[in-house]
């Protein structure tokens, strides 16, 4: 009888297995095997002496040790800076641009144009960006002739050797890079808002500020969280546009110097220690706000009930 | 269940051979001795080899579209692979494919690559092996007698051989703008501009001429670091451990500071760059520029052709004597075409048709010691860009004296992290211990084995 009903089964399963196997092969070569190796380099002295290598000698935790006393918070500081000088106008000019484009009042025309116009900044390649910025406002460049012959100025202003120069620029290349894609992603979770709560809250006499405020604004809360989380994510890894920008110097006195920058130098360097050390750092702070993320997309609680239940319980018990 | 474990047998073996692919044709094997491969790699910098050996190299036929690939009469490609040096790009490329050579395939194998005074010791290293040296080639003591002897000094290593030719002797001079000379100083006579620069008083006598009548006496840090470097007391770096900071590398820290704040240069940050490119153009306000031979043609030219400034320059001997560059032809360790690597050397740096070619056409003082000293007298001799002068007596005297001994492979690395982290200090952002720290920090990245040897201040 057993016999029989094992005979009657058709095992699927394996089939399944094959398929998904390409990805978890490709994941592990390209993906954890270096990730594991990088771990293991961190705790060897381990670089290139000119044309030799030297290591890898085991030195435990002393590449860490080193990173930590180095200015390794300072880079940090500056990468948060250069992000924030980003982020702030970019989800404001997004959340402005997302609820006029989505507003079924305002009627505006060519919407499909603008779309396509203010994403074109992210489809250039970054370092090609920086490379205009960087002839744009260089000493005798076109920004600095225009100011003056208007008589703006009286001499050329030097905007890469001062740190609010060349920091501000770098924010607004990442702002004008991002604001496109983060206004898009906006206007779908404002599209996704139930239309009859907008016409509800019109028919009491809502104005249009107190509709962003009291209904756009906390309705889309969640995709907001989301874009903070993973614009951080992508700040940290900020590299190409400042490196571009200031020719991998991160001038003036390293201010624009971001931890991928720092961690590049090493690189070139071919010092696999150090940047082993300095990537498990990384990855440390990523995972944490990967975490983040995480939980937010796993809410255990979706519609509520649970916490209503909860409530109801406690409720009951007083 | 056998079928199973074929089936497992197959995808395995697929898989090894995806990744084993690339690298499965490798070995030494294909390298039959004497008989030449058909591609020859050549590792540069820049096009400025690559654009005087296509002029003047006589086995050429004919040249692909995008210059990338020169082909020779008898069927050999030249394979030109590129890579900038700034930021050590170029070293690291090389160092990349040094270090495969004896696991790629014989044509994808480099058979030559150039080097600068900045790090030539690194390759010609014997100990490093990358370079063969000349006597292994086949090149005599009697082919290369013409050459300047420091050219040969330069790259003459501890076993007494020889790893590298160069095409060129590369001692500084002073490149002046006519006009200006003739609104300050009145004539633009080459001799009488000598004497109003002739030490670093007078200089600074004329410099203060300049900024008074509104113009710049130089461009910027970077253009007066080269000659004070270059008259140092040691290497960079004392037993790969220490760096050794030149008391006249401070002279160059406050002369420039000085310099920048009043006003005397015109704060350019670097060479290489749009600034100093239009500094070089015709509307430009700067007097002066130190420049070796090549920097004529490679610098100033393209700047200044067609322009109202083409032929409004001069020379005259700098304050200090100096030199910058200077590029030497190596044969890679491991070449597949030794014959062909042979000639290129030997045409390119010892054939007197070619040398003189490039003194004519290109500016070049070339490395032909008698050939110089004929044309330095010769009256017909005169280059456009100076307004028909012959520069040549110019620098004749200091190529003779050009001394490479305190060259390191650390020179490269220290000239960008000096210039660099001392830039903030002229520009007043940090003082003067902050942009010391920097470069200590700086150097350190750059070569980890000097972390806790310390950096010795004067």
């Amino acid at each position: 009888m057993q016999n029989q009903k094992k005979l009657k089964t058709v095992s699927y399963a394996k089939w399944g297995y094959l398929f998904i196997l390409p990805f978890f092969l490709s994941y592990a070569i390209f993906s954890l095997i270096p990730l594991a190796d990088t771990i293991r380099n961190s705790f060897y002295e381990y670089y290139a002496f000119g044309l030799k290598t030297v290591g890898p000698n085991w030195t435990g935790l002393s590449n860490y040790i080193s990173l930590l006393s180095s200015d390794l918070p300072k880079y940090a500081w500056n990468t948060f800076v250069m992000w924030i000088l980003g982020f702030v106008p970019q989800i404001v000019v997004a959340l402005v641009l997302a609820s006029w484009f989505t507003d079924a009042r305002l009627k505006i025309r060519g919407k499909q144009f603008f779309k396509v116009v203010i994403y074109l900044p992210n489809l250039i390649m970054a370092s090609a960006f920086a490379m205009l910025f960087f002839a744009l406002f260089s000493n005798a460049g076109p920004i600095n002739n225009i100011l003056l012959n208007m008589g703006v100025i009286g001499e050329a202003i030097r905007f890469m050797e001062s740190t609010l120069g060349a920091r501000t620029l770098v924010g607004l290349m990442n702002f004008l890079m991002w604001f496109g894609n983060t206004t898009i992603m906006l206007m779908a979770a404002i599209m996704g808002i139930n239309p009859s709560i907008f016409e509800a809250a019109e028919l009491d006499g809502c104005t249009h500020l107190q509709k962003f405020f009291k209904i756009t604004l906390p309705q889309i809360k969640p995709l907001l969280t989301y874009t903070l989380i993973t614009s951080l994510i992508g700040g940290l890894q900020m590299f190409d546009v400042p490196q571009i920008l200031t020719g991998g110097k991160g001038a003036p006195d390293r201010t624009t110097m971001t931890l991928i920058m720092y961690l590049n130098k090493h690189l070139q360097a071919k010092n696999y220690g150090i940047a082993g050390a300095l990537s498990v750092f990384l990855f440390i702070i990523s995972a944490i706000l990967c975490w983040f993320v995480f939980k937010m997309n796993t809410d255990p609680d979706p519609d509520g009930s649970k916490s209503a239940a909860k409530r109801a319980k406690k409720g009951g018990n007083a | 269940m056998k079928r199973r474990i074929w089936y497992a047998a197959l995808m395995a073996a697929m898989i090894l051979g995806l990744l084993s692919g690339c690298g499965s044709s490798s070995g030494g094997s294909d390298v039959v001795p004497g008989v030449e491969g058909k591609i020859l790699n050549i590792y540069v910098w820049n096009d400025e080899f690559q654009g005087k050996f296509n002029a003047n190299y006589p086995e050429i036929d004919h040249l692909s579209n995008d210059k990338s690939v020169t082909f020779l009469k008898d069927g050999t490609e030249i394979h030109w692979v590129i890579n900038p040096t700034q930021d050590g790009v170029y070293q690291q490329k090389l160092d990349e494919a040094l270090l495969k050579q004896d696991r790629v395939s014989a044509d994808e194998r480099v058979d030559m690559y150039l080097v600068e005074a900045d790090y030539a010791l690194k390759y010609i290293d014997p100990e490093a092996n990358v370079a063969m040296p000349i006597s292994q080639l086949g090149i005599t003591d009697a082919d290369i007698a013409n050459q300047y002897r420091y050219t040969l000094d330069a790259m003459r290593t501890a076993d007494g051989e020889i790893r590298g030719l160069s095409y060129q002797a590369t001692p500084g001079m002073l490149v002046y703008r006519r006009s200006i000379a003739k609104a300050v100083l009145g004539t633009d006579d080459p001799e009488t501009v000598a004497a109003a620069v002739s030490d670093w008083d007078k200089f600074y006598e004329t410099a203060e001429r300049m900024k008074d009548a509104g113009y710049y006496m130089y461009s910027g840090r970077a253009d007066t670091y080269r000659v004070y470097s270059n008259n140092v007391s040691s290497p960079w770096v004392k037993n790969d451990k220490t760096v050794v900071v030149d008391p006249n590398m401070m002279r160059w820290v406050e002369r420039s500071l000085e310099d920048t704040r009043s006003g005397i240069n015109h704060n350019v940050p670097g060479q290489w760059i749009d600034e100093w490119n239009k500094d070089m153009g015709p509307d430009s306000k700067v007097f002066c520029f130190f420049l070796p031979a090549w920097g004529l043609d490679v610098c100033i030219k393209p700047n200044v052709t067609d322009t109202a400034a083409a032929q409004d320059w001069a020379s005259c001997p700098s304050p200090q004597s100096f030199f910058w560059g200077g590029t030497w032809l190596v044969a890679a360790q491991g070449s597949d075409n030794p014959e062909h690597v042979k000639d290129i050397m030997l045409k390119m740096t010892a054939d007197r048709d070619i040398l003189r070619s490039l003194a004519v056409n290109n500016g070049e003082m070339s490395n032909d010691q008698p050939l110089m000293e004929e044309l330095a007298q010769s009256p017909d001799f005169g280059i456009e860009l100076l307004g028909g002068q012959n520069y040549l007596g110019v620098l004749s005297e200091v190529a003779a004296n050009i001394d490479l001994s305190n060259i390191s492979s650390y020179d490269q690395g220290c000239v960008e992290e000096f210039q660099n982290t001392f830039g903030d200090y002229f520009n007043g952002k940090i003082s003067l211990e902050k942009a010391k720290a920097n470069f200590e920090m700086s150097i350190t990245e750059r070569y980890p084995w000097l972390v806790g040897g310390g950096v010795e201040w004067p």
